[in-house]
């Protein structure tokens, strides 16, 4: 997380790249004979990549599909088109043996942590369970006292090994979900919405847990949130996502300090901020209307509908994510790919 | 002081046993699933209730032989029709036949039927039910209309039906409850596979890499099983019932035979003047259905890892 | 060593001073209520149980505030702080059994509504007051359209006709700015997306006008953009119908804006009240400082968060004394005896500050310290 760590990532080759990623749901009509009548296009083309150590935030509203690139990355949905590179190798082809190697290496966190763990075993079965899915990582003599090493590193009592999930708090359970994800040893942890089902006092928890592990076991995140504080406060960089497509994608202060893209404007003016003083230095963009649906999505620009800076350009030509031509060549933070045919910075976030 | 300076250590009080401050109680530190479960059950009073009375009929009808007075098949001409009486505990029938001994022995009946032909359906209605639930698509399509048909049947005149082609028997009644109560268990047992399926551990355990039969037995399985054993305990009861109004109907075991419902049904021609001849045969299908009522809803109760 | 003997010689100091302070003030009560008239609502020591399987939870442990015409009042807490119960104890919704109101009053205009029989709650409910869920797809009955539901506020309550009701649903979804109302009057709960759904849910909740709101959560489930839209819309409503409004939240930043007052809850009591802005800058309870410290800012990159240690508390075994104690950094013996009052806080100096109060041992310490 810290400012050593990303200057190390820029330099490093890239533990997974992301092209061109498609998911799109078929939706169909009729009982028998069923007929596809169009798609819900949850991820319409996304690409990025995630460096070692570095954590990678990914904001957004509901139903822009931040949760299905979740699924995506962990193979759990089948891709329609593009493609997940881990270590150069193409993960959404695989299955079977090889497949199941490259699980070993890329696990997840979720965010209910009620029905994340099954209530009918022990927190000792849960955690061990990756070893007897993974016989050649733990010999079997080894396993117990693994669990508890694993207990022990996200805080919780060793002892507990024999309770049950329903025995434990929100927070407890999500500890117990961390520590499955990290039996294996993996080198990338895609966190889905992590806290955003837990109270505030045990939210912050659970992430200085997170931050913590990750400087002890060099992982890497990708972290799906719709919290931007949150996100802001774990991420080396951020990507935000709109209706399938990524909006603006940078560094952590790229992003929150110098966004160019009126989404993300947009966003983070809305972000509710507790302290009097910052909010009375922000000015407040309300967007109009609701986001479009996924499988109706506006052509062009998919954020034109509830832009304010729309034109006839926007809805003719899809804008791609790169950096914009006015700050092309120029030594300034707004220089990150943005989305927009009209791109300027506004600083919404005060520099603290 | 110590409380103080334990509570100081960082990350010490996240660590405290969780009977200080969390959610769970005072959880002794081995315990096992079925141990929890049990100590849950035997806390209900009606469902231990239930047991006994199950456990009762089992009884009765493994030790029948012990438990009669009489020959439950032997006719006293001369002895017809009597009232309850210190020889004749129950009185006797029409026929002269000792009440008490034939509603022992009907017990054997109730029981036979009342879980073969559960077994049975289990059999069939979990296999099918597990494929449809877990498979979903076609395979789920197409079992789940099969069982609608089964569904959609009464199943007194389905098993009437089938009876009179195979002939009376406790065969053919076993199998014709058995062919028309799968349907159910099928259809729980999928809808609670389908509502499993997508809770998170079991996504999780697909990210881990595990086996489709390792998700199905480790994770889907204990946890959808529950929904359908209560319904299994019911179930029996139903089948006995279910077994007793066929006899009644004249289409279930002969009527020689020892059996609840036929023993109703003998007793038909003398209601209002010899109530005690329905009247304890009828008691023993109240008490036994009763009993597996308890036993299904304390199983439901105590199955259920959220209600603690 | 020496931590304790220091402990002692406060703890005593702090007897005296309690003594000192319930004669001050009660528990809770509004500074300067002797000069007004009665507040819209008060609630009065409020004692709120649920029988479990476990035994008694006490949700509520001695509850009091009060809101005014045309106030504002935030009730902030965590899950299982006992702020959502409060509100249901008030609308008369509680699940009961298993919950029962096991003491204090709640006055609605002055009259302690706890003793009204149900009918005469019933009617107060709607008319009177009304409550936003945070749930609105759920809280929306699926088989009717929207403009019924909205129009049999009026049927039912003040017998309009059925053509009648309908042209007031379409105006009343006019006035929470439904886009194209008259079209989308006989459109049902589905149809709308989550935001226009909460903006039907504040319709129906304002239908009849009533003098006091409960929102709790109204915008947890919403998106951030929709989230300000939602809010700007409950806050101009109310200070359009001059309504008393209580909102309950988990989140401080969505009710600054638009909050006269807070109310902090921890396990069933309020721990700090204090106006929006002051319990920002200096909070009095080191609850609410911790709160506040664990909450990650969008304008600065933090090394590690604040994190209160510990668990929230478990309703059936509340810790003795203060509640917070086994998570407080202040912690001190006199914190795990003696259970502390809701008292004014005042500056250094001793005046005092206008709707402030903690219950902690040492607000002192915390607020100026």
């Amino acid at each position: 997380m810290a400012e050593p760590a990303k200057q190390a990532a820029e330099q490093r080759e890239p533990i997974l790249q992301v092209r061109n990623l498609v998911k799109h749901f078929p939706l169909t009509q009729g009982l028998v004979l069923k007929r596809q009548v169009g798609a819900v296009k949850a991820v319409d083309g996304i690409s990025f990549d995630l460096y070692k150590g570095e954590t990678l935030g990914i904001v957004g509203e509901s139903g822009c599909g931040k949760s299905t690139v979740a699924r995506l990355l962990m193979t759990l949905e089948t891709a329609t088109a593009g493609e997940v590179f881990y270590k150069g190798q193409d993960i959404t082809k695989l299955s079977g043996r090889a497949l199941k190697a490259v699980r070993r290496n890329i696990q997840m966190v979720f965010q209910d942590p009620y029905t994340s763990l099954n209530p009918r075993m022990t927190v000792g079965d849960i955690i061990g369970e990756p070893f007897e899915i993974h016989p050649e990582v733990a010999p079997k003599g080894d396993r117990r006292k693994r669990v508890q090493e694993l207990l022990d590193v996200v805080g919780l009592n060793p002892e507990y090994i024999n309770r049950y999930p329903h025995q434990f708090s929100g927070g407890q359970r999500q500890r117990i979900g961390i520590a499955r994800g990290l039996a294996l040893n993996p080198e990338i942890i895609i966190c889905d919405e992590p806290v955003s089902a837990l109270d505030v006092s045990v939210q912050a928890q659970v992430i200085n847990l997170m931050g913590k592990l990750q400087d002890e076991f060099d992982l890497s995140y990708v972290f799906i949130a719709h919290d931007l504080s949150i996100v802001r406060h774990i991420s080396d960089r951020v990507g935000v996502m709109y209706l399938g497509k990524m909006a603006e994608i940078g560094t952590d202060e790229e992003i929150y300090e110098h966004p160019t893209h009126p989404y993300t404007q947009a966003l983070l003016s809305a972000v509710p901020v507790p302290d009097p003083e910052v909010r009375e230095g922000r000015e407040r963009i309300i967007l109009t209307g609701d986001v479009p649906s996924p499988a109706n999505p506006p052509s062009g620009c998919r954020f034109r509908t509830r832009c304010w800076k729309a034109q006839d350009k926007c809805a003719e030509e899809l804008p791609l994510l790169a950096v914009p031509e006015v700050f092309k060549g120029k030594e300034t933070a707004a220089a990150h790919e943005s989305a927009c045919h009209f791109a300027e910075e506004r600083q919404i976030v005060p520099a603290a | 002081m110590t409380e103080l300076a334990k509570s100081q250590g960082p990350g010490a009080a996240t660590a405290e046993p969780a009977a200080a401050t969390g959610t769970a109680e005072p959880a002794p530190a081995r315990i096992t699933q079925w141990g929890e479960i049990r100590h849950r059950f035997m806390a209900n009073r009606l469902a231990v209730v239930g047991l006994v009375l199950v456990l009762l009929l089992f009884l009765t009808a493994a030790l029948a032989p012990l438990i009669a007075t009489h020959d439950p098949y032997a006719q006293d001409l001369g002895n017809t029709l009597a009232s309850p009486s210190g020889d004749h505990w129950f009185g006797t029938d029409a026929l002269g036949r000792d009440q008490f001994s034939r509603v022992i022995y009907g017990s054997r009946i109730a029981v036979v039927v009342g879980l073969a032909s559960i077994f049975l359906a289990c059999l069939i209605g979990l296999v099918l039910g597990a494929l449809a639930g877990y498979f979903g698509k076609t395979v789920d399509t197409v079992i789940m209309r099969i069982a609608d048909i089964f569904f959609a049947f009464p199943l007194l005149i389905g098993a009437i039906v089938i009876i009179l082609v195979m002939g009376r028997g406790v065969m053919p009644v076993i199998l014709s409850l058995a062919i028309f109560s799968w349907a159910t268990v099928s259809r729980l047992l999928r809808s609670s596979i389908l509502s499993v399926r997508e809770m998170d551990y079991v996504t999780a355990a697909k990210a881990l890499g595990a086996s489709t039969s390792r998700i199905i037995i480790r994770h889907i399985m204990p946890n959808s099983i529950a929904a359908v054993m209560s319904f299994i305990a019911f179930s029996v009861g139903t089948a006995i019932v279910a077994e007793a109004s066929l006899s009644y109907l004249g289409v279930g075991v002969s009527p020689e035979v020892p059996e609840w419902g036929n023993m109703i049904s003998s007793a038909r021609d003398f209601m209002g003047v010899k109530d005690f001849l329905w009247m304890y045969p009828s008691v023993a299908i109240v008490l036994t259905v009763l009993g597996f009522v308890f036993v299904g809803d304390g199983l439901r109760d105590a199955l259920d890892p959220k209600l603690r | 060593m020496t931590t304790n003997e220091k402990t002692a010689g406060k703890a005593a100091d702090k007897a005296a001073e309690k003594a000192a302070a319930k004669t001050a003030a009660e528990p809770g009560k509004a500074a300067d209520e002797g000069k007004k008239s009665a507040p819209l609502l008060e609630v009065r020591d409020l004692h709120v149980e649920f029988k479990t399987r476990d035994g008694v939870a006490k949700a509520v442990n001695g509850v009091s505030y009060s809101v005014d015409a045309g106030e504002t009042l935030a009730v902030l807490g965590e899950s299982g702080s006992g702020k959502s119960v409060t509100a249901q104890a008030i609308m008369g919704i509680l699940d009961s059994p298993p919950g029962r109101v096991a003491g204090g009053e709640i006055l609605f205009h002055g009259q302690d509504i706890l003793k009204l029989p149900e009918s005469e709650r019933r009617k107060l409910r709607g008319p009177k007051m009304a409550m936003i869920f945070q749930d609105a797809l759920s809280s929306l009955n699926p088989v009717f359209s929207v403009g019924n539901q909205l129009g049999e506020m009026f049927r039912v309550h003040q017998g309009m006709s059925k053509k009648d009701a309908k042209l007031k649903a379409i105006e009343l979804m006019d006035r929470v700015r439904i886009p194209a109302a008259k079209q989308r009057v006989n459109d049902y709960p589905h149809q709308f997306s989550g935001g226009m759904r909460q903006r039907i849910m504040i319709a129906m909740a304002l239908a009849l006008e009533p003098d006091l709101i409960i929102a709790d959560e109204p915008t947890t489930a919403l998106d951030v953009t929709v989230q300000a839209q939602v809010m700007d819309l409950l806050a101009e409503l109310q200070r359009e119908f001059n309504m008393g409004l209580i909102l309950i939240t988990h989140d401080l930043g969505v009710v600054a804006d638009v909050a006269d007052k807070i109310a902090v809850m921890y396990a069933g009591r309020i721990v700090e009240t204090a106006p929006v802005h002051e319990l920002y800058k200096r909070p009095a309870h080191p609850y609410t400082r911790g709160l506040l410290d664990s909450i990650p800012r969008l304008d600065q990159k933090g090394q590690e968060l604040y994190a209160i240690k510990g668990l929230p508390p478990n309703l059936l075994h509340i810790p003795t004394g203060c509640a917070f104690n086994p998570r407080c950094p202040m912690a001190q013996d006199v914190c795990r005896e003696d259970i502390p009052e809701l008292r004014r806080v005042t500056e250094q100096d001793g005046t005092e500050l206008d709707g402030r109060g903690s219950a902690c041992h040492f607000w002192k310490e915390t607020i100026h310290g």
